[in-house]
């Protein structure tokens, strides 16, 4: 069963709703004790990163986050929490992740935020197990992962390469919403919650 | 790449889609749900409704529509009309909407698209702009066109940007309804002019006109209702076609 990190960064209605059209059990996580109640982590997060540190630092989660040895899979900002730090409000994040969160440069030709759906290539990770390379997901963002070769299972562009999904151990973020992401969404959370480590 | 997006439009009162709608294995043309995963299916890639209900206290029936819609929808949705608090936008967040797009209420108190921005994040604000030509100026009109306003479009669309808008529905009141394709000029000096995403609207007739306005303007994405609704373009086909013009869609 999965466990979603309940701290107030942004709304988790379409991902509860997704989760619930796919079938996969789900309840949520508001303290320490409730991170044993589940087999699979999720940590949602939609706006400014400096801000959802600062709430999930508020519940007290964040040591007994890194200290999870069950998969972890960070969605958005969720993912962006699992980094060293992040260029939206100069803030130390968990560092789980040793990369970097930096802003889009607009000097590049390119808009920001990064709206909409953009093909990725992954690395044939469990994670796109059934997902074709090339496929598009949904994106909304300003701040983007730098790409990490060691840490990087899938890539995107835009102005220049950056992770649309990483993975260090069981941890895993993806820069995209997959609960907005069409059938490959779908089935990317379907993988998810069928990961074993 | 970055795709360029097909947009459907579908107008909403008292949470029933309006409008004739022409889909051959629709069960209820009026159950938006149905009709947005229909879109889904056929490959939209993202969809406005337009809540056109009159009155306030039915505003609840809205919110149970977009939680219903939220819910069976797995593509991306916006919803606008009568959006004119903090308080509106969040009950619709909550409810499990994408966007929100705000017109009048913006134009009336401009702080509105800041406060929204602050509160939710620039990519939760869309600013829907209906302009029309008035004596070889672009002028921002309220009401579906019938109100003309002081402000100048490409200025409003400017200051919107600084706001904190996230993205820009502009929408030809000139060429709405007309099909007789999009208002390329404008919307490529708008698309040009800022660094948030465009959405072209108004005056899609026929395939041509996405070719034309994805070619001749940097808009991101284009929008349009009756050809979709009535099954005059048929998205697949539509997307086909565009990438013939190697124009970047998701098939």
């Amino acid at each position: 069963m999965i466990g979603i990190v309940n701290y107030g960064a942004g709304n988790i209605f379409s991902l509860t709703s997704a989760l619930e059209r796919l079938n996969i059990p789900f309840g949520m996580v508001n303290t320490e004790a409730d991170l044993d109640k589940y087999t699979h982590i999720i940590i949602p997060g939609v706006g400014h990163a400096g801000t959802a540190m600062q709430k999930l630092e508020q519940t007290g989660l964040v040591g007994p986050i890194k200290a999870l040895k069950k998969p972890v899979l960070g969605i958005c900002v969720g993912m962006q929490l699992l980094t060293e730090h992040s260029e939206e409000g100069n803030a130390n994040l968990m560092g789980i992740v040793p990369v970097q969160t930096r802003l889009f440069n607009k000097d590049q030709g390119i808009k920001i935020p990064h709206m909409g759906w953009n093909n990725i290539s992954h690395k044939n990770n469990l994670l796109f197990e059934g997902v074709e390379t090339d496929t598009q997901f949904y994106f909304v963002h300003s701040y983007f992962i730098e790409y990490n070769p060691t840490f990087d299972i899938a890539t995107a562009n835009y102005g220049m390469p950056f992770s649309a999904a990483v993975q260090k151990d069981n941890f895993y973020g993806v820069q995209f919403h997959p609960e907005k992401s069409g059938t490959a969404g779908e089935r990317l959370l379907k993988n998810f919650s069928n990961l074993k480590l | 790449m970055l795709s360029k997006r097909i947009i459907p439009c579908l107008d909403v009162k008292d949470g029933r889609t309006v409008k004739g709608v022409n889909f051959v294995d629709l069960k209820d043309a009026g159950d938006p749900v149905e009709l947005a995963w229909q879109y889904a299916q056929q490959g939209a890639d993202e969809l406005v409704f337009l809540d056109i209900t009159a009155t306030h206290e039915r505003r609840g029936t809205t919110i149970e529509m977009v939680k219903s819609v939220a819910r069976q929808l797995n593509i991306p949705f916006t919803i606008g009309g009568g959006i004119t608090s903090i308080a509106d936008a969040e009950a619709l967040l909550n409810s499990g909407a994408d966007k929100i797009s705000i017109n009048s209420a913006a134009v009336r108190n401009p702080q509105l698209i800041e406060d929204l921005a602050k509160a939710f994040g620039v990519q939760f604000v869309v600013l829907a702009v209906d302009t029309k030509l008035v004596e070889g100026r672009n002028m921002v009109h309220l009401n579906g066109g019938r109100l003309i306003t002081e402000l100048e479009t490409e200025d409003w669309i400017l200051r919107a940007e600084s706001l904190g808008a996230g993205e820009i529905l502009l929408t030809s009141m000139d060429h709405d309804g007309t099909k007789n394709g999009f208002d390329c000029l404008l919307l490529d000096k708008v698309a040009r002019s800022i660094n948030i995403p465009v959405i072209a609207s108004g005056g899609a007739g026929k395939v041509e006109h996405f070719t034309e306005v994805f070619l001749q303007t940097g808009v991101d994405a284009a929008l349009a209702a009756s050809v979709f609704h009535f099954g005059e373009i048929p998205i697949p086909l539509l997307k086909e076609e565009l990438k013939k013009h190697n124009i970047p869609v998701r098939l």
